[in-house]
């Protein structure tokens, strides 16, 4: 199995689709290199517009190309995506219901070193609270690539959202994704991980040690935030006496709400919201961040063992 | 083409119906829609390639009311036009209406873009003007911009952006009738002067007398011949235009006249 960074697959998909297909336009904002959209432009240099560094335009723009017949995936930093151009999000593409991807790269604390600016922990929240808008994160190269394509044969606004540091894959090339299904990696008993990205590959590993332990957890892969797996969360709750979600993101928001959503509506369970606790990240190498926000496998254990009594 | 005479009756039936449809629900902006509604008569009836047979789909001209809040201007001339039946003006701003306060590009056709929250609109109109170029479509995109509006930091972004792709199929209309809800554009926030900015920014600058049919027209015509360039064309009007006591006067920005008022704009909107 090898290893690469969601966004780096989310461009080669990219490249392959608007080979295939004419009315793709993608468009960045100054981030082509690192978003990896500029994969698209080096076979469609005329369906590839650089908007700048002016994020509420881009997706404005966007809006526009889609009214006009196009498939848009606009890519930018997570952050600047969701923040600087939430409303033009809101109001020009989600409340036409118009066909917009909107690919946030860089999510999350293992954004590194640039630090709480650049590391968006609250983009899962402001999507998922916008009405047609879908919420995917894929776990690994091969999701990513699922999910580009998927978006595009998809019709309406979709969030889609992508990591920076590479990532160990998890699924083989059988692979496929399905839009509101969760994926069961791993049936366990009586506590489950719900999980989102790169947090699959460290609850696999959680999992991996507790098992050493005498503990034998369920691990559920959920790439589609909204809408998400009510059945399957339901069935979770049913047969575990304890949930724990498990998401690069602040707790508040994010997987962890959209699952107690659907516990408390339905099935109410005890749950441990493993993420980023309503605090802001800071520089450091994605590993040393995720030790110390609590979101390593090492720290999803030492979670484990308090919370399980 | 329709003549002068016969455009200034549609535009008096337009300014009616724009005072009937705000009285009507009580609420709606007649100042900003009555300072524009010569220019949509001009644009819909003598210059964009719209009609029954293609108002619904894209394959045509295009215009993006990026100032959102001048619907009522907008619903009458499209019903002035025969696409929307005038009697269902009367449901503007009601529950379960398609005619919603700002406009929704789902509910009725010849509305190509929601607009509403200012800023937005030239930037959707720019993706329109693109698409158009990657399809070698010809058809040319409208957007009126609101002075006021041009306070936002998106329009000229988009400014920047149509200037850099050239996009000569697109042109920038901006209602320049001096006022916004709080007073005096020059006052509350000066987004003075939109010529000079336009042109740094790559645009092919023209004004009119948006009152004046025969000075919009030539605007637009040196808009069309402008090739590799959008063009922007600062129209100046009258907030208000033909109801006098709304003439000129911020506080009818957004807000509906009583039975009183509504019967006097009426009636002077007969005349002529």
């Amino acid at each position: 199995m090898g290893k690469i960074a969601t966004r780096e697959a989310y461009g080669n998909a990219l490249r392959k689709l608007v080979e295939e297909r004419s009315d793709i336009v993608v468009l960045d904002a100054d981030l082509s290199k690192s978003t990896k959209s500029f994969e698209a432009k080096k076979v469609a240099p005329e369906r590839h517009f650089n908007m700048g560094i002016a994020e509420g335009n881009m997706m404005a723009v966007a809006a526009g190309l889609a009214a006009s017949g196009k498939t848009v995936f606009a890519s930018t930093f997570a952050m600047f995506a969701t923040g600087r151009a939430f409303e033009q999000i809101r109001n020009s593409v989600a409340y036409p219901n118009l066909n917009v991807k909107v690919c946030g790269s860089h999510s999350g604390i293992t954004v590194g070193e640039d630090g709480a600016t650049h590391q968006a922990l609250e983009d899962i929240a402001i999507m998922r609270a916008i009405p047609n808008m879908v919420v995917l994160q894929p776990c690994d190269g091969k999701e990513a690539e699922e999910i580009t394509r998927f978006a595009s044969t998809y019709k309406g606004p979709m969030y889609l959202r992508f990591g920076r540091s590479a990532v160990e894959d998890v699924h083989d090339d059988s692979y496929h994704f399905e839009l509101g299904k969760g994926e069961m990696l791993h049936q366990g008993k009586d506590i489950a991980f719900v999980a989102t990205g790169l947090m699959v590959q460290e609850a696999l590993k959680a999992a991996e040690m507790l098992r050493e332990e005498g503990m034998d957890p369920t691990v559920v892969n959920m790439p589609c935030i909204k809408p998400i797996d009510e059945t399957l969360i339901i069935e979770l709750a049913r047969n575990h006496r304890l949930i724990y979600t498990l998401e690069e993101h602040n707790v508040i928001g994010g997987l962890g709400s959209a699952v107690s959503e659907v516990c408390a509506k339905n099935q109410p369970v005890k749950m441990v919201m493993i993420g980023t606790q309503d605090v802001f990240g800071e520089s450091g190498k994605p590993q040393e961040l995720l030790d110390k926000y609590g979101l390593s496998a090492k720290r999803i254990v030492e979670k484990v063992k308090e919370t399980i009594q | 083409m329709y003549t002068n005479v016969e455009l200034k009756k549609h535009a008096r039936n337009i300014r009616r119906n724009i005072i009937k449809m705000v009285h009507h629900a009580k609420s709606g902006h007649p100042g900003g829609s009555l300072s524009c509604a010569d220019i949509l008569t001009w644009l819909f009836f003598n210059e964009m390639d719209i009609d029954q047979n293609n108002v619904a789909t894209i394959n045509r001209d295009r215009f993006v009311l990026s100032k959102g809040h001048a619907s009522p201007a907008l619903y009458a001339v499209l019903s002035e036009r025969g696409f929307l039946d005038e009697s269902e003006l009367m449901t503007f701003r009601e529950i379960n209406s398609r005619l919603q306060g700002h406009p929704n590009m789902n509910e009725v056709a010849g509305v190509d873009m929601s607009t509403g929250s200012l800023g937005q609109g030239l930037s959707a109109a720019v993706g329109m003007a693109l698409a158009n170029r990657l399809d070698q479509n010809d058809h040319r995109i409208y957007c009126l911009v609101g002075d006021g509006e041009a306070e936002e930091g998106q329009i000229w972004e988009a400014a920047m952006a149509a200037g850099h792709y050239h996009l000569d199929q697109l042109c920038a209309i901006i209602d320049f009738n001096g006022l916004q809800i709080d007073g005096d554009v020059r006052e509350v926030m000066n987004p003075l002067p939109f010529d000079e900015k336009f042109a740094a920014f790559g645009w092919n600058v023209t004004t009119c007398d948006g009152h004046d049919f025969d000075s919009i027209q030539q605007a637009l015509a040196l808009a069309k011949q402008t090739k590799g360039k959008p063009t922007a064309i600062i129209a100046t009007t009258i907030k208000g235009k033909g109801v006098s006591y709304m003439e000129n006067n911020a506080a009818w920005h957004g807000s509906a006249p009583n039975d009183e008022l509504c019967q006097q704009a009426l009636e002077e909107l007969e005349g002529e």
